[in-house]
């Protein structure tokens, strides 16, 4: 349904985002997921039409839409910080995108009215924007995205600002809204948890290029690079003689036959099982998730499953 | 307060303030009051209301205001928004440029444009603008031009952009956009802004004088014509009073609708995209043509000798002409030495009186600030008239005393020290100083530290304005007693330009020109020193 082909942006000199090829289906939603700076907002704001295009084309259903206005691009786009109009209320934020639009007044109520249900805000919609908490102006902010029913809805990190539990929740809720409205999505974090969560599929991106896009369990378990590896949460990198291994998180258990050597530092708690991280003789630092905690300063042997080791040549 | 300053520290702060506004400003304004409106003044005030001649000022006066205000937001809110966009560092430069033709004199500008018309052949004729009002209106907007480009252009380049952008997406084109998300969110600094314009154009003196010519008047010009030259004092006390209470109930108005201004969301700036060449080149040259024209007009005129360019008339102010008492470079003279006077006053007033407004019990703190704005929304013409008619007699018979100049002149520059020095003492964090008594400091020493270097900014920003108005002031002076040792530049420009005569206007050019590089170079020393946030005036 959009396609992007070797789309380009540009800050003076700074080449935001290069050469990036993108695919969304209908209804599909995609996390972008990547570093400050990788350029993951600023491909979704030249998505929206808020960045001219250097080079590349953006077309939705075949149609080239590269040139087209903000204005006449059937998306919705939410902001970490809402964005929410100021000197309207909710009603007349989520109205909106109706009024540019053109719908008639009557059917106006009535669509504000259901999106507000949706988003679990029924009744709210002469309430003062200024006085919502964050998780409720961020609902408002949904709901005025999804009001004139855009066919991708952007979000750009919508989660960011609102604190962990609030975030959880939103995170169960938003698929349900999106399918309940048929929306695709493109969901912009550098959370990677959060873009496993959300996404249908997960694109990693680095330095204004887009590395790997594939299902969340794939490109958890096979990253295409180094670079996309760091990105996603690995932090045990090994140089041996035969290339480059990643060890996942998950790939040691504590066995005193095992081939790995390391001394215990620190163990977190984390409630389903215990964030530990470890060193080894040779100084290099370890970090796995197991069910038992060690002592700290204790001696453990650890054996790796081979099956969840990346290797890289 | 008393935590910050001794007991009798804290009475001088309270006392010279206090005493300089009520002699000079409140006991001359309650005696326009008492002539006008008490006593024989309430019949007078009865028959000017009946009279049309009246009627038709106050109605002139009113709405030549409504409509230089109008003007002027058309002209500087799309300039503004071109400013909002630019660097940091470009706004600065843009809001120190248009800052000079604000400070002007009015005499000067009104001169300036009497030359474009000249020059440009609008004297006479189908497309005369020589003595309409339109000649009034587009200086009024020369004028003002700052106070919208300024107020507006700051307040919008810290919106948060991103609202528009969510309005776009939702499929609002850019008018759409501005119409129904910038303008509502831009409406404190366009309110606050047109209010100014507004009252700066209800009360304007010079330029109707000048430029509208014998046939317009204002309420303002009316009370110089019926005082000055009809020696008609209760007439002019009664129209004295009714612009009084205009301003007031303007004043109460305009806080109104500030203290109404819808909350507004200011988020962190983003990163914006620079207006279009076209808007941007459109805007820069009518502000260039608007304010670079009348200025470039004047200088040129200032050299020309008909034949050629030259300093003949430069040379010529030297020499008294005629109509002076003294020759044009005695009055400039007088006028820097005034200047000082009235600076160094407005200073030392503006200081105490802002020292009370910040640290001030909150009472006395709210009606010091009350009573120190109200000479900015008072006329000069009411100030000097009041001083006329109200410091004539013991124990304040100052009719003959030097200061009587400078003081008036103080009194429209305290506004200006009070307006930069509060925002500045107030943006010090009370934090600074509770870090500097852990770092060991005492109170006095923490304010000696903080306070004074941060303080000093905003007094020297306060005093250039002081200084700039009060070379340029001719409003209340042309009330105040016209001795040879009373001539200031401005009254001297007066005569040079409601004189006919070649001679003599090219005299006038150059003693404009001088005024003009006076003023201009205080203004611009005093941009260069002040900070982005620090609002209109």
């Amino acid at each position: 349904m959009l396609a992007l082909r070797g789309v380009e942006v540009r800050f003076g000199d700074l080449r935001a985002v290069a050469d990036t090829d993108l695919d969304l289906a209908a209804g599909e939603m995609l996390a972008l997921v990547g570093p400050s700076g990788c350029g993951k907002s600023t491909l979704l704001r030249a998505i929206a039409g808020l960045e001219p295009l250097v080079t590349g084309t953006i077309s939705l259903d075949g149609d080239d839409i590269s040139a087209a206005a903000p204005e006449a691009r059937p998306f919705g786009l939410m902001f970490q910080d809402h964005a929410l109009f100021p000197h309207r209320d909710v009603g007349r934020n989520v109205e909106f995108g109706l009024r540019m639009n053109e719908v008639a007044p009557v059917a106006r109520r009535e669509r504000v009215g259901e999106l507000l249900e949706l988003v679990g805000l029924a009744g709210y919609e002469r309430r003062a924007v200024t006085t919502l908490s964050g998780g409720e102006a961020q609902r408002v902010a949904l709901a005025r995205a999804l009001a004139p029913a855009p066919r991708v809805l952007l979000l750009d990190e919508p989660l960011g600002s609102l604190d962990r539990h609030l975030r959880d929740r939103l995170i169960d809720e938003l698929p349900g809204v999106l399918e309940a409205t048929g929306t695709a999505a493109i969901h912009v974090t550098h959370d990677h948890d959060e873009a496993f969560a959300l996404g249908d599929r997960v694109g990693v991106m680095h330095d204004g290029r887009l590395h790997q896009t594939d299902r969340p369990a794939e490109v958890w378990a096979a990253p295409r690079s180094l670079v996309v590896a760091r990105i996603l949460g690995h932090t045990n990198v090994i140089e041996g003689p035969a290339g480059i291994e990643v060890w996942r998180s998950d790939a040691a258990v504590i066995d005193p036959m095992g081939d790995v050597e390391a001394t215990v530092d620190r163990v977190h708690f984390r409630g389903v099982g215990h964030d530990v991280r470890l060193r080894t003789a040779d100084g290099a630092g370890l970090r796995f998730v197991l069910p038992a905690a060690p002592a700290v300063g204790s001696t453990v042997r650890l054996r790796i499953d081979p099956e969840r080791v990346i290797r890289f040549d | 307060m008393n935590r910050l300053f001794g007991l009798s520290t804290r009475g001088v702060l309270v006392v010279v303030p206090a005493a300089f506004i009520v002699a000079f400003f409140l006991y001359p304004i309650a005696t326009i009051l008492w002539r006008g409106l008490g006593g024989g003044g309430g019949e007078i005030f009865l028959n000017l209301a009946a009279s049309s001649r009246q009627r038709d000022i106050a109605w002139f006066t009113i709405w030549q205001a409504i409509a230089s205000t109008l003007l002027t937001l058309a002209v500087g809110i799309p300039a503004a928004s071109v400013v909002a966009r630019l660097s940091a560092r470009r706004q600065r430069l843009i809001r120190a440029l248009v800052t000079v033709p604000f400070v002007l004199p009015t005499v000067v500008v009104a001169g300036a444009f009497t030359e474009v018309f000249a020059v440009a052949g609008l004297d006479d004729g189908a497309f005369r603008l020589r003595h309409t009002v339109w000649a009034v209106l587009i200086a009024h907007v020369f004028f003002n031009y700052a106070v919208v480009v300024r107020a507006v252009g700051s307040y919008w380049a810290g919106l948060d952009q991103r609202v528009e952008e969510a309005a776009r997406v939702l499929g609002a084109n850019s008018w759409q956009t501005f119409r129904e998300v910038t303008l509502p969110r831009l409406q404190p600094a366009v309110t606050s802004a047109a209010a100014i314009v507004f009252l700066f154009s209800f009360t304007s003196f010079g330029v109707v004088l000048i430029l509208g010519g014998p046939r317009r008047a204002t309420i303002e010009t009316e009370i110089y014509r019926q005082a000055v030259t009809r020696v008609d004092l209760e007439t002019a006390a009664a129209l004295a009073a009714l612009q009084l209470l205009a301003v007031l109930a303007l004043v109460i108005l305009s806080t109104r609708l500030e203290r109404h201004r819808p909350i507004v969301g200011r988020g962190a700036r983003s990163s914006r995209r620079p207006a279009t060449p076209a808007w941007c080149w459109g805007n820069l040259i009518i502000g260039l043509v608007l304010l670079g024209g009348p200025i470039g007009v004047l200088v040129e005129r200032s050299f020309s000798t008909g034949g050629g360019y030259a300093f003949d008339h430069y040379e010529a102010l030297g020499e008294r002409a005629r109509q002076l008492p003294a020759p044009a470079t005695t009055a400039l003279w007088n006028s820097v030495v005034f200047a000082v006077a009235a600076t160094a006053l407005a200073v030392l007033v503006g200081l105490l009186a802002s020292l009370v407004v910040v640290h001030g019990r909150r009472g006395i703190a709210r009606i010091f600030d009350l009573g120190l704005t109200l000479p900015l929304g008072t006329s000069a013409v009411t100030i000097g008239f009041g001083m006329l008619i109200a410091l004539n007699e013991p124990p304040l018979d100052l009719r003959t005393n030097w200061w009587i100049i400078p003081i008036a002149h103080a009194l429209v520059g305290v506004p200006f020290v009070v307006r930069t020095m509060v925002p500045v003492l107030r943006s010090i964090d009370p934090a600074l100083h509770e870090a500097a008594a852990v770092l060991g400091a005492s109170p006095v020493r923490a304010r000696r530290e903080i306070d004074v270097p941060i303080g000093m900014r905003g007094l020297l920003v306060g005093a250039g304005f002081a200084f700039a108005v009060s070379l340029g002031e001719f409003g209340a002076t042309s009330f105040l007693p016209r001795r040879p040792e009373n001539l200031t530049a401005p009254i001297a420009l007066f005569r040079l330009l409601t004189t006919p005569g070649d001679l003599l206007r090219g005299q006038a050019m150059a003693l404009s020109v001088v005024l003009m590089v006076l003023v201009a170079t205080a203004v611009l020393v005093i941009e260069s020193g002040r900070r982005d946030d620090e609002g209109v005036l």
